[in-house]
């Protein structure tokens, strides 16, 4: 308790000693390898990375020879901690916020930062076409709700495209059913039209009242509209869409839509089908976060191929792979290294796909995604190369601070097991003591 | 003796002298509450109140007496949060088992007008889903609520009495446990305004998730903000501007002086503590079965909370193969320290049944929270004057004081020991003598296996 209650309260002040990491090969991803070389942290940023460094005095030394050192990988679509998912009661959902309903007790959270994983986007489900707001995370495992997220990220909506939406499945009102519109694809391309007509509609209202206000007449405000604003936002450039769409026809559709209404999308997510549209998508500078080779679960992922990302990325599309999955996300390493195998990306383009592209993609980059000097010292070291299937997580390192550290984790191992052994017994002993053995039926005369 | 000036008083009535008004329990151990405990002293009640206590106080000729030699008064218990005396008012399906006011339940439609069609589903906050904020429990009290005298016999004189169906359920009110007429057991109302999170899932309207819930209940403050706003403007000068449309939701979250919020696990307390904080006006959090990791957070707050007294249990007829987590063990481990941990740091609580059908059980709960580190004293206190003051209400209730309504119940023994019988109960003055216990129904040998 004492310990939670410690965690509770120093969310914000976190005064580590400075670290160094040393004899470590260096992933940086954006400024090549570094062979034998150590990184400087300080106030959990990383202050120096290379193979001279001046060590602080008083700092705290993590050999990593013959180890790896990358950063921290990045997760750009994710499900963990929320303790809901969809609000897909309605079409148009963007009043609810995944940020209201994090658990940072999900256990996921740990799986993910074993994992090496320490940045991930929390995003609402693709029930409907406009879904709730999303919210990026750290894996800040032992925090606070407030405190796993990651500060300064820039505010995300989802969006969704395709069977999940049109709810292919559930019965229509027309037949009876509660099924809610739309019922196709048409009808979520109307969705978008009519949320945004009346978003522009909100927008006005306020500028007219604002100026109103300034005249110095005498009005009542509008009513403020939670599920407007967001849109709003959107509108203005204040808030990323991330919109989930499989076939490359809706993804155009959507395209067309944002140029409209005069929004930008910032990636597609899944977009299986995105390698047939490389072209267009990297004109409109729109990403796309994609799975390695997961495939045909339903009839609009038929068409996809593992060499979408490496498409994507030689067409100038900035493309990172995501887990959608509490245990897909506990290997991203590997599913980059598919991406060599499939498209023979280099060594360092296949580990951008979950470090530095998702953190551009998610507004992140100017903190996360990469080793350079004054960013957050997130860092993974793994016993061998991370592209390797053999590579197991060593340490996780976030804000300079480790998070997991594999052999301590083991140790501690066996000290839970006894913790909860001890009580399941004394349950069990409690149970016996309330309730002795009732009068049984061996009691009753003959 | 007491028989004697009965005979004597009811022989000077004869007489035509007035009958006695009142009634003196005296030599009676009397834990007031509100001050040290009396060893040996003398309560007496008049006109539904309590007009003297203290250790030497000469009783007056017009009396009833009760010999306490051997009995200790309390004040009367107050269940914090109840729907006993709403009969039709209770959540329509319990959560089961664990960490149950955290938990989505499943919502009732919201009862329309006689003859009305079926409420469509829900379209968004504007429709107002799962609200009945405007109903109170002072109008919905029913005396012939067949818990009143099963809690009462227990020891229990009043209940803060809540609707419980729905996202913003209604109102509350603080009801005592006798009466002829529903108005009559009325202390005050509305005590505040109920809410839960529950959700319909994907095919029952809006909200459908825990996140559509809270989004929900925050449209509504924001609403109930402009609303109030907008009604005042329009109240000074309603040339010119276009008149307010009346929302009954709205009125009925402005009538509640403070919100009620579900926070059961250590998540979900220092979630609805932000919630509350965010909402800017007075909030109780109830459930709080994993408080004892949440109480320096709680205080930091200060908000009062309500315990539930049903502690989280193992899942009957469960996979006998699950292996559990260690945080569900932990939590059901630790649950019943949850009351000490939240005195020791100091956090204004008390208790509520939480739908535990006997008052014996209800006792058996609290012997767990004593038997976990609570003192005696903070559990007489949990169930009488916090409660009261939570509500406000401790000018009248909650204690053993001159000029506090007299509500009472006497016990031969400790009120929370086994053995203990409750002899007398007094609800406004009016004294209860419960039958002999009965043997316990069939629900409650299952529910001790």
């Amino acid at each position: 308790m004492k310990h939670l209650c410690a965690i509770l309260f120093s969310v914000a002040a976190i005064a580590a000693p400075p670290t160094v990491i040393r004899n470590a090969t260096i992933l940086t991803i954006t400024k090549g390898v570094v062979k034998n070389g150590s990184i400087v942290i300080r106030d959990g940023k990383i202050a120096e990375v290379g193979e001279n460094v001046s060590v602080p005095e008083g700092a705290q030394v993590i050999d990593a020879a013959g180890q790896f050192v990358m950063p921290g990988m990045i997760d750009a679509h994710s499900h963990i901690t929320a303790e809901s998912v969809n609000e897909g009661s309605v079409s148009v959902s963007s009043m609810v916020g995944v940020d209201d309903v994090l658990n940072p007790e999900d256990i996921a959270l740990y799986r993910a930062l074993a994992g090496g994983v320490t940045t991930l986007s929390i995003m609402h489900g693709s029930a409907n076409a406009i879904g709730g707001k999303c919210i990026v995370i750290k894996a800040r495992w032992g925090k606070d709700a407030p405190g796993i997220v990651f500060e300064g990220a820039m505010p995300v909506i989802k969006f969704a495209l395709g069977e999940n939406p049109k709810r292919s499945g559930g019965t229509p009102v027309a037949q009876g059913g509660r099924g809610r519109y739309p019922a196709t694809r048409m009808g979520v391309e109307d969705v978008f039209r009519e949320a945004f007509t009346e978003a522009k509609n909100y927008q006005a209202e306020w500028r007219e009242y604002n100026e109103k206000i300034k005249r110095g007449e005498n009005a009542i405000a509008p009513h403020r509209d939670l599920k407007l604003e967001p849109l709003v936002e959107v509108l203005e450039g204040k808030r990323y869409v991330h919109a989930h769409g499989y076939r490359s026809d809706e993804m155009l559709m959507l395209l067309k839509v944002s140029d409209e209404f005069g929004f930008k999308i910032r990636f597609f997510v899944h977009g299986l089908e995105g390698y047939k549209i490389a072209k267009e998508l990297a004109a409109h500078d729109v990403g796309v976060s994609t799975f390695s080779d997961w495939w045909s679960y339903k009839v609009e992922a038929y068409d996809a191929i593992p060499y979408n990302a490496a498409l994507l990325m030689k067409k100038g599309v900035l493309v990172s792979l995501n887990s959608d999955d509490a245990e897909l996300m506990r290997h991203m390493n590997q599913e980059a290294a598919k991406t060599v195998k499939y498209g023979g990306l280099t060594e360092t383009e296949a580990l951008s796909l979950v470090t530095i592209n998702p953190a551009k993609q998610l507004g992140v980059d100017k903190q996360v995604g990469s080793i350079e000097a004054g960013k957050d010292a997130d860092l993974v070291i793994f016993d061998k190369h991370p592209l390797s299937n053999y590579a197991k997580v060593q340490k996780v390192l976030i804000d300079g601070t480790v998070y997991f550290d594999r052999d301590k984790e083991q140790s501690e191992l066996s000290k839970k097991d006894a913790r909860k052994k001890a009580l399941i017994d004394k349950e069990k002993q409690q149970q016996q003591q309330e309730s002795p053995r009732r009068p049984g039926a061996a009691r009753r005369p003959s | 003796m007491s028989k004697l000036i009965r005979f004597a008083l009811l022989y000077a009535g004869i007489a035509a002298a007035a009958p006695p008004s009142g009634v003196a329990i005296r030599n009676a151990r009397i834990v007031t509450v509100a001050g040290p405990t009396i060893e040996k002293g003398v309560v007496i009640v008049r006109g539904g109140l309590i007009e003297q206590v203290g250790a030497d106080l000469s009783i007056p000729a017009d009396v009833w007496t009760i010999d306490g030699q051997g009995l200790t008064v309390y004040p009367g218990l107050i269940d914090a949060l109840s729907t006993i005396g709403l009969p039709d008012a209770a959540p329509a399906a319990a959560p089961a088992g664990r960490a149950g006011a955290g938990r989505p339940t499943a919502i009732a439609p919201a009862t329309g007008a006689p003859g009305a069609a079926a409420t469509p589903p829900a379209r968004g906050p504007e429709d107002r889903p799962s609200t009945t904020s405007w109903q109170n429990a002072a109008d919905l009290a029913q005396p012939t609520d067949r818990r009143i005298e099963t809690f009462r016999n227990g020891g229990f004189t009043s209940v803060g009495a809540f609707p419980m169906r729905g996202i913003f359920a209604g109102q509350g009110a603080l009801l005592n446990l006798a009466g002829d007429k529903a108005g009559q057991m009325v202390i005050a109302s509305p005590l505040g305004q109920y809410i839960t999170l529950a959700s319909s899932g994907f095919s029952g309207g809006f909200p459908g998730s825990l996140m559509g819930a809270i989004a929900y209940i925050r449209q509504v403050y924001i609403d109930a903000d402009q609303y109030k706003a907008a009604k005042a403007l329009y109240a000074k000068n309603p040339r010119g501007l276009t008149r307010p449309d009346y929302d009954r939701a709205l009125e009925g979250v402005l009538e509640s002086p403070r919100a009620l919020l579900p926070a059961s696990r250590a998540v979900e307390i220092a979630r609805m503590i932000r919630f509350g904080e965010e909402l800017k006006q007075p909030f109780i959090l109830y459930g709080l079965n994993e408080g004892y990791r949440s109480a320096d957070l709680l205080k930091q707050a200060g908000a009062p909370v309500l315990v539930s007294l049903k502690w989280p249990e193992k899942t009957r007829d469960g996979d006998p193969e699950e292996v559990e987590t260690l945080r569900a063990l932990e939590t059901r481990a630790s649950a019943p320290g949850t009351p000490a941990a939240l005195a020791r740091a100091g956090v204004m609580f008390a208790f509520y049944t939480d739908g535990v059908a006997t008052p014996r059980d209800v006792m058996k709960a609290v012997r767990k929270a004593i038997d976990a580190g609570l003192t005696q004293d903070d559990a007489v206190r949990a169930m009488t004057l916090s409660a009261a003051k939570i509500y406000g209400l401790e000018d009248r209730l909650g204690s053993v004081e001159k000029g506090k309504i007299a509500n009472l119940v006497v016990t031969k023994g400790d009120l929370f020991q086994d053995k203990t019988e409750v002899k007398y109960v007094f609800v406004d003055g009016q004294k209860f003598e419960p039958a002999e216990e009965t043997p316990a129904p069939p629900s409650r040998q299952r529910e001790t296996q």
